[in-house]
């Protein structure tokens, strides 16, 4: 990260806000040259292969200048876009920007509770391994790494059904609340919660490995460097240096690590969502295939492309308020 | 063996999990080389047999819900892992290669352009993309290489230009060109063999990738339906998770360990020429 001097954060924000501009624009394009290029009649990429009266078809051709030229097409998606207008889903008889909306705040939940117990158990482990480097413990967060980083999220989340919802019983094996039973309170509440418990483990497993690595990392990293050293010449405690000193240096990798791993997460969350009947933007994704429903399709794509961009962008303001070397 | 492979080698034996992902390589392409022989019978044999456990006779690892053999299946979707990986891999690596090198050597608005459609790419998600290009153009083994290959080219190109960056200002290049060579034969006679071994790192991680990506697209539903592959076996198994285990367990190992043997390897790989990973 550049040094940044005395600009205010207001203005730092600013400036990465105006940067993202032609991400998006980008975005778009992608979307549009998709839309363009899917074999057969360009309307059916935004209708859906779902019969669709025929006044219907007429007017998205109209609207979307499909019998232009490519230019004129391309500026005219960009401005359907722009107006929030992503078409109609016939499949769900919802127009496609409110249903993804509506399905990405239920994946939202999920992934905001992966991400908060996957950095809590993944910077414990870390820590544990960065102590006692080539130790039992050390060893253990290595083969957790190299496990998260190579078992396919949807097996393990297969496998979770298996042993816990089909073998144990402990926790449901999929769905969001329970549909015989209607809890209120916080009932409710606990219902919800033990529906949440294995899709969660599932998703977290890569980033607990990802976050633990990172942090044993960058642990050994910041533990070696001269403050600690001066820290520790002041009496300080262990367990105080560490903590205070050292986690405090080794949170900003982890917090861009994280922020910038969001578009990971939301493929995660497909296939999760598919094993665990998540009503997410995943499992959308999954029926809309089936039901060759394509401007569900490309607007979970660019609805999600976007959520990245703003996730990033919230990233770089967050590690601007963690580095101790901006000043405001 | 000529000098630099032996002393590559002579390091990389030394690196235990990196011998353990040479060893799961080797029996992985073993497996798939092997197929016709290894599996007792046609993966796609339906019998009245369903739903075997494992262990039942003629079944060692059970049986489907359409009476298939599970172990079969298992031994002949390496083939599909394998190939993709491979091929996809590949393909990110020769776009990724070429990309790289002329973004670094010339730098400039090639190289800003460059910069910004990677960038872009980093942004939207590489399996959402993935399923709707395979849904629109189909699920067919080489449509799959493609895709998964044109959409994994970014990391290998960024790595490439970074080094091609330091290299363009070295020395031996300035003497390259001023003994007259074409541009781009310093680019890939004089500069790509001092860079390549990043890029085997990056395409032996890259097969991982691949491997996994074609496992979740089959999950999906949107693998060759004409090939048994892990992940296609997985998203039948995912109907059966009530009755059958072994249905999943056996695919998802095999998954597990061609992923974990690519990673390890690629590990290895970048200890044992990476002089600054070198322990002791």
């Amino acid at each position: 990260m550049p040094n940044r001097g005395d600009k205010t954060l207001g203005r730092f924000a600013l400036g990465r806000l105006v940067n993202s501009i032609p991400l998006v624009l980008g975005v778009i394009v992608v979307n549009f040259l998709l839309v363009s290029f899917a074999p057969g009649d360009p309307v059916t990429a935004l209708i859906g292969d779902f019969p669709a009266p025929p006044e219907y078809v007429e007017r998205v051709r109209e609207q979307f200048g499909l019998d232009q030229p490519v230019h004129e097409r391309l500026v005219r998606y960009v401005v359907n876009v722009a107006r929030g207008d992503l078409g109609f889903s016939f499949a769900n008889r919802l127009p496609v920007l409110d249903l993804v909306l509506e399905r990405l705040g239920r994946t939202l939940v999920l992934m905001i509770v992966t991400v908060t117990f996957a950095t809590t158990v993944g910077v414990a482990l870390g820590v544990m391994a960065a102590r006692k480097p080539h130790s039992a413990a050390d060893a253990a967060a290595t083969g957790i790494a190299l496990a998260g980083y190579s078992i396919p999220v949807f097996w393990l989340g297969q496998i979770l059904v298996i042993v816990f919802a089909v073998w144990l019983g402990l926790f449901p094996a999929g769905g969001m609340r329970s549909v015989r039973v209607t809890y209120t309170g916080l009932a409710a509440l606990l219902d919800r919660a033990r529906h949440m418990v294995l899709p969660m483990f599932a998703l977290s497993f890569r980033y607990i490995a990802i976050t633990t690595r990172l942090t044993r990392s960058s642990l050994l990293e910041v533990m070696n460097s001269d403050y600690i050293l001066a820290a520790r010449a002041r009496g300080i405690s262990e367990r105080r240096v560490l903590w205070e000193h050292g986690l405090r240096a080794a949170a900003l990798p982890i917090i861009t690590v994280i922020g910038y791993s969001f578009a990971f997460i939301v493929a995660g969350s497909a296939l999760v969502e598919t094993v665990f009947g998540w009503p997410g933007v995943g499992r959308l994704m999954y029926d809309s295939i089936f039901t060759r429903d394509y401007p569900v399709m490309l607007g979970i794509l660019l609805v999600v492309s976007l959520s990245v961009i703003v996730v990033n962008l919230l990233t770089d303001i967050a590690y601007a308020l963690f580095d101790p070397r901006v000043r405001y | 063996m000529n000098g630099p492979v032996r002393d590559f080698w002579l390091q990389f034996r030394r690196n235990r999990l990196g011998m353990v992902g040479l060893a799961l390589v080797l029996l992985l392409a073993a497996v798939a080389l092997l197929a016709p022989v290894l599996a007792p019978v046609d993966p796609f044999r339906t019998s009245r047999q369903a739903l075997l456990p494992p262990m039942s006779p003629g079944f060692l690892l059970g049986s489907d819900h359409l009476g298939r053999d599970v172990l079969s299946g298992v031994i002949w979707g390496s083939r599909v892992s394998l190939l993709v990986g491979l091929a996809a891999a590949a393909t990110a690596t020769f776009i990724g290669i070429v990309v790289g090198a002329v973004s670094g050597f010339f730098g400039g608005w090639v190289d800003e352009l460059v910069m910004r459609v990677s960038e872009l790419f980093q942004i939207i998600p590489r399996f959402v993309l993935a399923l709707i290009v395979v849904s629109f153009f189909g699920s067919g083994l080489s449509n799959l290489i493609l895709v998964i290959g044109i959409l994994s080219w970014p990391q290998t190109a960024r790595i490439v230009r970074s080094q091609f960056l330091r290299h363009r200002a070295l020395p031996y290049v300035d003497s390259a060109r001023v003994l007259g060579m074409k541009p781009l034969r310093i680019m890939f006679a004089e500069i790509l063999p001092n860079v390549l071994a990043p890029v085997i790192v990056v395409a032996s991680l890259d097969i991982a990738q691949a491997i996994l990506m074609e496992a979740s697209l089959g999950f999906f539903g949107l693998g060759d339906p004409n090939l048994r592959s892990w992940g296609g076996m997985l998203n039948t198994a995912q109907g059966f998770v009530q009755r059958a285990w072994w249905m999943s367990v056996f695919p998802g190992i095999g998954i597990s360990l061609a992923v974990l043997g690519f990673n390890l390897l690629g590990d290895g790989i970048n200890e044992a020429t990476d002089p600054r990973l070198r322990e002791g």
